[in-house]
């Protein structure tokens, strides 16, 4: 579990995130929505350590990793995995090197049982037959595809993923989503998913957080999202005519 | 004034974390491997063609500022190998590897900071400081050196082929001049110079990837960033190794 408690964050005077307190538990996929610009990524970055918070606490289990130090951070570190918003592959690696980095970096497998564990972790996300291919050479999804395996390949106990289905087809994008959902199910990971696609909300939003101008404003699960009467949220999900409808056909 | 020394705080904070230990040597020693042929091995031809014209160049030179029968003709000779010697084959095979070498570092660590693959890497539980720069210092600090004993050998032989081909100097008088009064800790002081060279177009350009913030232009920025300091520095050093090695 990840419990986020009163996370404010600025940059020089701007401040992005303003108190914001979550929590995120295991074997459910906990989304962060809101508007390109409201706090997102801050968010996220904040939770897993890639930007230093101004005040608050972020406890993983009984852990504040917030106080830890660098060393002690890396060990928490190694049972996170995350697929960033433009995928962040090794240019230089091929996807089998990808996958296997950082069990080349954490494990002491022998090479065949790295390639076991790489060649498990691409079947599973339906990437064959591409092991020498370089990021260069793969379509979008594909390369979003190759980080989830890349981020499976140590069985982590946390998946953070920012806007996992940017740049995407509506087609892919529910592939991906599928993808998060049911690996996460069958590790029983916490997962953390940055989006503000409406249809990732509507397919696998268990628990969701709406972040506006560094705020948290509603947390709820999809069923919720729904039935809410909360304004800003309604402007932001029901934004376009189709769900709008969506909506008042739940009201009905 | 803030902002340079802000920046040079940032810099030596940096060298702390890059020279922090290793999280799996094997694979830091195969990363040093891949450095070294990428930075090491692709430099060789850069090398020899400067060296060549290098060296031709200073004995034309020389020929013709010495047209004076007073002076024996081998001082030619002993002229283009001790120019090159003591400076050129160190300084100035430095500064043209801090622009070919120095952006190429700079670029490839730029755009892993803008395309968010040094934020795996930390995400991973690695130090990317340590796991990106040191085998780039390391492959830099091994081969810089042979690269400066090739720029020796081609630089003496390109005084050799153009002073004959013109018929400035005779092939025996060149080769006396060039062991006339030969002094071996001239190539001692090259090498102790190329090695400070090569450290500081590794890291100084390492450094300039590694903070860039924003997008391509940046990148391209901190690229061009990363040639000036690293050259500016050479120059700088050049002086005090220079005064502290032979005063």
């Amino acid at each position: 579990m990840i419990r986020a408690e009163n996370i404010s964050k600025s940059f020089g005077d701007r401040e992005v995130l303003h108190k914001v307190s979550a929590v995120f538990e295991p074997g459910k996929t906990n989304l962060i929505i809101g508007k390109s610009g409201s706090g997102k990524t801050v968010f996220l970055k904040c939770l897993v350590g890639l930007l230093d918070i101004n005040e608050g606490e972020i406890w993983y289990g009984d852990t504040l990793f917030s106080k830890l130090d660098f060393s002690a951070k890396k060990e928490i570190r190694k049972e996170m995995g995350m697929l960033f918003q433009g995928s962040a592959l090794f240019d230089s690696m091929t996807v089998e090197e990808n996958v296997r980095f950082p069990l080349d970096m954490f494990t002491s497998f022998s090479y065949e049982e790295k390639l076991e564990r790489v060649n498990f972790c691409l079947h599973r996300v339906n990437i064959v037959n591409s092991n020498k291919l370089f990021p260069a050479e793969l379509s979008g999804g594909m390369k979003k595809r190759v980080a989830i395996a890349r981020a499976i390949a140590l069985k982590p106990r946390y998946l953070f993923c920012d806007e996992p289905n940017s740049g995407l087809d509506p087609k892919t994008s529910i592939v991906i989503d599928d993808l998060i959902k049911e690996i996460t199910d069958e590790l029983n990971m916490t997962t953390i998913v940055n989006t503000h696609d409406m249809n990732s909300v509507m397919e696998i939003g268990e628990n969701i957080i709406f972040i506006e101008e560094g705020e948290k404003c509603w947390e709820g699960s999809k069923n919720e999202i729904l039935k809410s009467d909360c304004t800003i949220l309604n402007d932001f999900v029901f934004a376009n005519a189709l769900a709008k409808q969506l909506k008042l056909s739940a009201g009905t | 004034m803030l902002k340079f020394l802000s920046s040079f705080g940032r810099y030596w904070l940096l060298l702390g974390k890059v020279f922090s230990k290793p999280e799996k040597p094997e694979v830091y020693y195969k990363q040093t491997t891949k450095e070294l042929i990428s930075l090491g091995l692709r430099s060789i031809g850069i090398t020899i063609i400067i060296s060549f014209f290098m060296g031709a160049v200073i004995t034309l030179q020389t020929a013709y500022n010495t047209e004076n029968p007073i002076y024996p003709t081998y001082l030619i000779g002993l002229g283009c190998r001790d120019s090159i010697l003591l400076e050129f084959s160190s300084t100035i095979v430095a500064l043209i590897l801090a622009g070919k070498v120095g952006s190429s570092i700079a670029s490839e660590i730029g755009t892993m900071k803008v395309t968010e693959q040094i934020d795996a890497l930390e995400l991973m539980g690695v130090n990317s400081a340590s796991y990106l720069i040191l085998p780039k210092i390391i492959a830099s600090l091994v081969f810089n050196p042979f690269l400066t004993l090739i720029s020796i050998i081609v630089g003496i032989c390109g005084g050799w082929l153009a002073g004959t081909a013109t018929g400035v100097i005779s092939s025996q008088d060149f080769i006396y001049g060039i062991q006339y009064a030969f002094i071996p800790y001239y190539i001692v002081y090259g090498l102790i110079k190329t090695v400070f060279f090569a450290f500081i177009i590794a890291s100084v350009s390492s450094f300039q990837g590694y903070y860039v913030e924003g997008g391509s232009l940046e990148v391209g920025r901190a690229s061009t960033k990363a040639v000036v300091y690293s050259s500016v520095m050479i120059l700088l050093f050049n002086v005090i190794l220079t005064q502290l090695l032979l005063s």
